[in-house]
Order: structure tokens, then sequence, then C-alpha cells
């Protein structure tokens, strides 16, 4: 079959007319960070599921090294999941639902108690092994969901939106946490997630999903630098898309090209562009400052809106600003814009 | 929460003393007459004693009806539960043609006049299935009863299922559970309480039937309202009739008290 660790090849999942997923193929390498990235509806957790086997592929197939998996069920799957909601199960205590797994594979009493205090212990919880997982807090249930899916020493963990339900510090102190495992570990996690900014934190690759396909695989650096279409752009990050018109009067040819906001400079409408760099001119009809940057919203004559921002190096009192209504050249260099093909 | 005036307290308050007075006082004295000294139901009561208590509890009719229905009770509940249960699952579980129709035929029986349900059944087993060769006799009754018994542990069970999360299954079969061991292990334990407050209720219900149990009891045997039905037409026996009538409201009772005790545990346990 095919060359990942986990492969899909062309698989597809209707549910009655909706097509969820349409005719994907997917590697994963072995011990790497994949995120599956996209805004909801994208198909992105029917494929982790599928993966999982809580869902039938309708065509296609699926395997885990090199065994195909297609038709096994979750239970024999080489595969642990954790929940987007944990599913701890609520009449256990905390140690029961972390052997659970150890139990269903016949493990003998005393060495399950052992492996699951041990994982217990290693996300710091040991105190609370008897507790019910209501009396956890939404950290701590969820560092359990995830004991309770290593303690079996999986292949493959997959991640259902784990960090949805969190807070944004504790969200990040979790990121690096889950990081800092699936590197001791070298299990492949494949990670499901609707923050971009989540994603491209832990991963080693992104899957960028849209309407149940891929449109793009890559390095975060990849897919935020050299997005292959104009959804990739917009969804990672914000972006300035030209195309049509608006190319062909700033670049002379009538390609879509991409530009972040972050890469633009501001300029006094004078200033000519270098020779290796390409601008506008406009009026700023906006500009908010939050903090570490200032969004400056740039209209030209012709109508076309450009987003820059600025990081805020300075106090703001103390350099000379663009304000609101101010005539501006945005200019970038030529190499810092990418052409999107299409 | 609503807030009241305390005018609208007060009425309240009179209100529902009323209404409960009318409940529960003639209840009262049944339970007192039946520690009456006299055969005959007085008030006020003259003089206390259990004679007539001790009468019942040695008397051979009475303990043949306690003990039919204490076997007729248990007997549909069993099959109430087992069913109630099955259809439960099915209708939660999986998308089916007339699924919206099984749902009502297996909540109608409860709604469904005891008489028509009697007819019915009386018609089936004497009119069909005796010409037939098969005499159900003591089991019809059971059978009877189990229709309208499967509606509360269906109800409670179903009512459990639709707010248990469905991760839950998956998560075990996730961590290398079969189908029978997330079931006992995961899925079981979710639902048992309903399971048994639906039971206990079921029980209750079929014990102190009167209507179908007319019409399906077998020529001389005798539940325990049936006896008192019988008796009631002898005022001679009006004592022993009330203590026959306490046991059965305790026997009634308890499941019910205890099942919403479960059910009020379980609710707040989440």
């Amino acid at each position: 079959m095919g060359a990942g660790f986990v492969s899909l090849r062309g698989v597809n999942k209707f549910f009655d007319d909706v097509h969820a997923v349409a005719n994907l193929d997917l590697d994963v390498h072995a011990g790497e960070f994949f995120s599956m990235l996209g805004p909801s509806g994208s198909g992105k957790t029917t494929v982790l599921r599928l993966i999982a086997g809580f869902e039938s592929a309708s065509t296609g197939s699926i395997s885990i090294e090199s065994q195909d998996v297609t038709e096994l069920a979750p239970f024999d799957r080489p595969v642990n999941t954790v929940f987007q909601d944990y599913a701890l199960f609520p009449h256990m205590s905390i140690q029961e639902n972390v052997e659970y797994g150890l139990r269903t594979r016949k493990v003998p009493r005393p060495e399950r108690a052992k492996q699951a205090l041990e994982a217990i212990d290693s996300v710091k919880l040991s105190h609370l092994a008897q507790r019910l997982p209501h009396q956890l807090s939404g950290g701590q249930r969820q560092r359990i969901a995830l004991a309770r899916a290593l303690v079996l020493r999986p292949k493959v963990l997959l991640l259902d939106e784990p960090l949805g339900a969190l807070d944004k510090q504790l969200r990040e102190e979790m990121q690096v946490e889950l990081k800092r495992i699936q590197r001791e570990a070298g299990i492949t996690f494949i990670f499901v997630t609707h923050d971009q900014e989540e994603a491209m934190r832990m991963s080693d690759r992104i899957a960028v999903f849209n309407a149940g396909a891929i449109e793009q695989i890559g390095t975060p650096q990849q897919v935020y630098e050299k997005p292959e279409s104009t959804f990739v752009a917009r969804f990672l990050g914000v972006s300035n898309v030209f195309s049509d018109q608006v190319a062909q009067e700033i670049f002379g040819s009538p390609a879509t090209v991409n530009i972040r906001p972050e890469r633009i400079k501001l300029v006094a409408p004078s200033t000519k562009p270098k020779a290796d760099e390409r601008g506008v001119v406009g009026t700023i009809i906006e500009s908010s400052y939050i903090g570490a940057n200032t969004i400056f919203l740039i209209q030209t004559e012709s109508g076309q809106r450009v987003i820059a921002t600025r990081l805020n190096e300075e106090l703001p009192d103390q350099v000379n600003r663009f304000v609101t209504g101010d005539r501006v050249g945005a200019v970038w260099k030529s190499d810092h814009s990418a052409v999107i093909p299409t | 929460m609503l807030r009241l005036s305390r005018t609208s307290k007060i009425i309240l308050i009179i209100l529902v003393t009323f209404i409960l007075t009318f409940m529960y006082v003639p209840l009262l004295v049944l339970i007192l007459n039946s520690f009456n000294q006299s055969n005959i139901s007085s008030w006020p009561i003259e003089s206390f004693s259990f004679t007539w208590w001790e009468f019942a509890a040695t008397y051979q009719p009475i303990r043949t009806a306690l003990l039919n229905s204490i076997i007729v009770a248990t007997g549909s509940t069993i099959i109430a539960a087992i069913l109630g249960t099955l259809v439960a699952f099915a209708l939660k579980g999986y998308d089916f043609f007339g699924k919206g129709t099984v749902n009502l035929l297996v909540v109608l029986p409860i709604a469904l006049p005891g008489v028509v349900t009697g007819v019915a059944f009386s018609n089936t087993y004497n009119n069909f299935l005796s010409p037939a060769g098969f005499n159900i006799g003591y089991f019809g009754m059971i059978v009877a009863h189990a229709t309208f018994c499967i509606v509360m542990v269906f109800n409670n069970v179903f009512a459990r299922l639709k707010r248990m999360n469905p991760s839950l299954q998956e998560a075990s079969a996730d961590l290398g559970a079969g189908l029978w061991q997330t079931f006992r292990l995961v899925t079981f334990p979710q639902f048992r309480t309903a399971f048994v407050a639906g039971a206990l209720l079921a029980f209750a219900l079929s014990f102190d039937e009167v209507v179908v149990t007319i019409f399906t009891a077998p020529p001389g045997v005798d539940t325990l309202p049936l006896w008192i039905l019988k008796e009631m037409s002898r005022p001679n026996n009006a004592t022993v009739v009330n203590v026959v009538a306490t046991v059965v409201i305790l026997i009634s009772l308890i499941p019910v008290f205890i099942s919403q005790r479960l059910t009020r545990a379980q609710d707040e346990g989440k």
C-alpha cells in the first residue's frame, strides 16, 4: 500500500447526501506531529473518525503501518483517541479510567494498577487518582484523557480538538506539554484543530481541509508562506490576495498574488518603490492599536483594500506615526509575495 | 423561579392542603380501620386490635392471592424490563422505517382503557388461542400486564440513553473493549438506575392492577386486588378487606418511593 505510516487512498465518505470526505489521499509519516486544520464541516474530524474506526469509509482504503485496517473495528486498530469532550467514564475513578484499556487487554490487576498510576503520575495528577471525573477541572480531565490513551503505548494517537474547551493560558501550556510528550514518546500524533496558530505552533506538517478535501499539505512555513490556494492563504492568518485587474496594475500580469500584512511597510506616498519592491498608494481608512501591533486598513484609488500590520517597537507617541486619513505608500519586497496557482 | 405574591401563596397553600386532605384522609381511615376490633368499618373506632391482621396472615385465600399478585407482578416486570430496554436501545441507536410508529405502539398501552385491553386479550385467549389448542391460562395474565409495564421501563431507559454521551461507547471501543464488554462496563452502569427505577414502577403498576386482571385471570385465580373486589360485596368482612388494602398500598408505594429516590440521586450525581 502507501508510503505513509498511516495511509488513506481514495477515501470517500457520504452521510446521506452530504459528501463529507471527497476522494482523499493522505500519508502521515511515522513519529510526526501531523495536524488536520480546517473550518467546521471541512471533513477533518470525519477523517479522524475514519482512522479511529468510528465511521467506515464509503469507498477507499486505510492502512496503518502497512496493515489494511479498512474493515477493522475500533477495538482492533492500533490507535487511541483523545476525545474533544474527553469521554471519561463518569462512574469510574480516575485510576479505573486509566486502567480501562489495560483491563480490556487482560493485563493482570497489579500490573495494570502500576502502569496506570505511572501514567497518572506522568501528567502530575497522582493525588487525584481516586477521584471521579466530575470532581476534576477541565484541564485535569484533559490530562487524564491523555494518560488513558498513552498508557496503552499506541502507535498512533488521534486527538480531536482536545484543547478546544480550555481557556487560552491553559491551552498554551498544554500545547507545549503535548509537543513534549509527542517528542519523548516518539508516537505519531494526528491532531484535529480549527485554530491555525495552534496547528502551526505544534505541527511538523499541516493538512489544510476545505469542503471534504485537502487543499494543501506542508510544513507550517510552507502553508503560510507559499499557500497553494486562496482558501489556504485566507485561512492561515490574515492575507492580502490580489487578483485579476489589481494584479495586472501592480505586477503587470493577471496572476493571483498573496502578500502578508506584516511584510508591508508604510512609506510617504511620494516615495518610489525600489527595484526589488512593489507597492500601491492609498489612504488609511482605519488604524487599530492592538498592543503588540497596529493594524492599518488602506484603500487605493481604484477601491482595492490592503491590510498592513506594523510591530509597535517603540512607544506609540515616540515615533512619527501614520494616522487615519493619511495618504501613504504601501510597499513590499517582490520576493515576499507569493503567486497562488489557479 | 417565579416569585409569588403573599396572597397567592396563601391561596395556593390552602388549595394544596385541601386537595391532599381529600386524597389521603380516606386512605388513612382505611389503614386505621384495618386495626378495628369490629368486623365492619366504623367511625370513630371503638377498640383497636391486630385480630384481623392475624386472621389475614393465616387465611389461605388471601395468602394465595398475595402469592399470585407477586408472581404476576414479578413475571410481567421481568418481561417488561427486557423488552422495554431492547426497544429503548433500538429506538435510540438506529434509524429504521416506521421508527415513529414503533415508538407510539410501545407507549400506547398505558393510554388504552384497561377494559379495552382486557376484552382484547380475553377474546384472543378464549376465542382464538384456546380453540387452536393453546391454553395460555395463568401466563396470559402476565403477558397482558407486561404490555403496559413495558412503557415504564422503556420511558425511563430511553430518557436516560438520550442523555448519555455517545462518545463514551466510542471511547470504550477505542480502548479495546468489544461490544459485550462495552455494554457491561460502560453502557449498563450508565442507565442502571433508570432501569431499576423503571422496573420498580412496572412492578407497582402490575401489583395493583384490576381491570385487565378481571378479564385475563383464569377461573378461580385471584390476585390481591381481585380478592378485595370480590369481598366488597360481603360487608361482614370489611375489616379484613381493609387489612389487605393496606398491604396493597404498602407494596405499591415502596417501589415507587425507591424509584423516585433513585431517579433523584441519579440526577444529582451528574
